[in-house]
C-alpha cells in the first residue's frame, strides 16, 4: 500500500482559537505600544537637543488630547507588558542556591523592587 | 453493560486509501466513571469499527505514544478521564490527530520530521576529551543533576509539538522537545558537546524560531519545561554573539 499522508496547514487565524493563544497576541502587540513610546522619547530628547523653542513645539505636541489618550494607554499596555513578562522569568532564567532552585517567588518579586527603586530614582531626578 | 449510559466520540478520521481530507464520525460509547479516552477508543475499536487507527502502549502516561488532540488541546488520551469532559456521563468528546503533523491514518501522525530533529541535536553525552577507565567514572553532584534534571523526563509524547504555533507555521523549527534535549545535554556536567549542538540550536532553524508562546511548557505532562530550555539557551546564544563582536579574535568555538 503506498502512503498519502494527509498535510495540514495551519490557517491564519489560529490564535483566535484560544484564549491563551489570544493572550499571547495581546502581549505580542503591547511590544508595539513600547516600542512607540521609545521613539517619541527619543525625537523628544532629540528635540530638546535643538534649543527652547523645538522642545516647546514638542511639549506643544505632546498635550494634544490624541497624544494623551496615546499615552494613557502605551501605559496600561507596558504595564500589561511588564507584569507578564516578570512572571515568566523565572523560566528563562533559574537561579541555584546551594542544591536547589530558587522558587519563583522571590525571582518575581525581586523584579518588582529593581522596578519600584528605578521609579523612585528617576522620580526624585526629575523632581529635584 | 447494562443501563448505560452513553456519550458521543466524535473522531476526525482520515482513511488515505479514500480521503482526501479527514472528516467526524461519532460514535455512541458507553460511559465508565474510570474510564480514559483511549478506553473508549478501544471500545469503538473492539466492538464497532476495527479499522479505528491510534498509537498506544502503556495506558499509563509513560510510553508517550498516544497524544491526540481531545477537544482540540494536546493531551495523553489515556490520561484524559472522559469525567473531566462529560457531565454526567454524557455529552460529546472529539478527537483528532495531534495537530501540526502529517496525518498517516485516522489518529495516527507522521513522526519522521521529529525523529530527524531529535538526531540533529546530538541527544547524547559528548566528550571532546577522553579520560583512562583507570581514572574511573565521572562524579556528578545532586546539583549539577538538579540542574537538568525536569528537562530529562521527556517522553517524545509531541504533545508541545501540536501545541505550538511557531511549529505549524515553520515546519522545519526544531521544535520545544528536542531544543529542551538539548539543552539537558549542555547542562550536564559531564558532557562538552554544546560547541557542536549550537550549529543546530543557535541555527535559524533553533531558538530564534521560538516566539515565546510557551504553550509547550503549559501542555507538557511530565513538566519538562521546553519553554524555559528555549529561552534560557536564547540568552547563551545573544551573550556569545556579543562576545564575539566584542572580544577580537573570539569565535563562539
Ligand atoms: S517536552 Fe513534554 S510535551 Fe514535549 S514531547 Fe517531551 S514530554 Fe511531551
Ligand atoms: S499509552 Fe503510553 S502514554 Fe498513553
Amino acid at each position: 500500500m503506498s502512503r498519502k499522508p494527509y498535510e495540514p496547514t495551519l490557517p491564519n487565524t489560529w490564535w483566535l482559537e484560544k484564549p491563551f493563544y489570544i493572550r499571547y497576541m495581546l502581549r505580542e502587540m503591547t511590544s508595539f505600544f513600547v516600542g512607540a513610546y521609545v521613539a517619541i522619547l527619543i525625537v523628544g530628547l532629540w528635540q530638546l537637543s535643538q534649543g527652547p523653542d523645538a522642545w516647546g513645539s514638542f511639549l506643544g505636541v505632546l498635550s494634544h488630547p490624541l497624544s494623551v489618550i496615546f499615552h494613557v494607554l502605551a501605559f496600561v499596555f507596558a504595564t500589561f507588558h511588564t507584569v507578564t513578562w516578570f512572571a515568566l522569568t523565572p523560566r528563562t532564567t533559574p537561579i541555584m542556591r546551594g542544591d536547589h532552585f530558587v522558587p519563583p517567588g522571590p525571582i518575581i518579586g525581586a523584579q518588582y523592587v529593581i522596578w519600584a527603586a528605578a521609579s523612585i530614582v528617576v522620580l526624585a531626578a526629575v523632581l529635584w | 453493560m447494562s443501563d448505560t449510559t452513553t456519550f458521543t466520540l466524535e473522531v476526525l478520521r482520515y482513511n488515505p486509501e479514500s480521503d482526501d481530507v479527514p472528516h467526524a464520525e461519532s460514535f455512541s460509547v458507553p460511559y465508565q466513571e474510570d474510564w480514559v479516552v483511549l478506553d473508549a477508543l478501544n471500545w469503538v475499536k473492539d466492538n464497532v469499527d476495527g479499522s479505528l487507527t491510534f498509537r498506544w502502549s502503556c495506558h499509563m502516561a509513560v510510553c508517550g505514544s498516544c497524544g491526540m488532540m481531545v477537544n482540540n488541546e494536546p493531551v495523553l488520551s489515556c490520561k484524559a478521564f472522559l469525567r473531566d469532559y462529560l457531565k454526567d456521563g454524557k455529552g460529546t468528546i472529539t478527537v483528532g490527530a495531534l495537530k501540526n503533523f502529517p496525518v498517516e491514518k485516522d489518529l495516527v501522525i507522521v513522526m519522521d520530521s521529529f525523529m530527524e530533529k531529535l538526531e540533529a541535536v546530538k541527544p547524547w553525552i559528548i566528550r571532546t576529551t577522553e579520560k583512562p577507565v583507570e581514572e574511573g567514572t565521572f562524579i556528578q553532584l545532586p546539583k549539577q543533576l538538579k540542574r537538568f534534571k525536569h528537562h530529562t523526563s521527556c517522553i517524545n509524547c509531541l504533545l508541545c509539538y501540536a501545541a505550538c504555533p511557531q511549529v505549524g507555521l515553520n515546519p522545519g523549527f526544531i521544535g520545544p522537545a528536542a531544543l529542551a534535549l538539548a539543552h539537558r545535554y549542555n547542562l550536564d556536567s559531564r558532557d562538552q558537546g554544546k560547541d557542536l549542538r549550537k550549529d543546530v540550536t543557535a541555527s535559524e532553524y533553533g531558538v530564534w524560531e521560538c516566539t515565546f508562546v510557551s504553550a509547550c511548557s503549559e501542555v507538557c505532562p511530565k513538566d519538562v519545561e521546553p519553554a524555559g530550555a528555549i529561552q534560557e539557551q536564547k540568552i547563551e546564544s545573544s551573550i556569545d554573539w556579543a562576545l564575539d563582536h566584542l572580544i577580537p579574535g573570539r569565535k563562539a568555538r
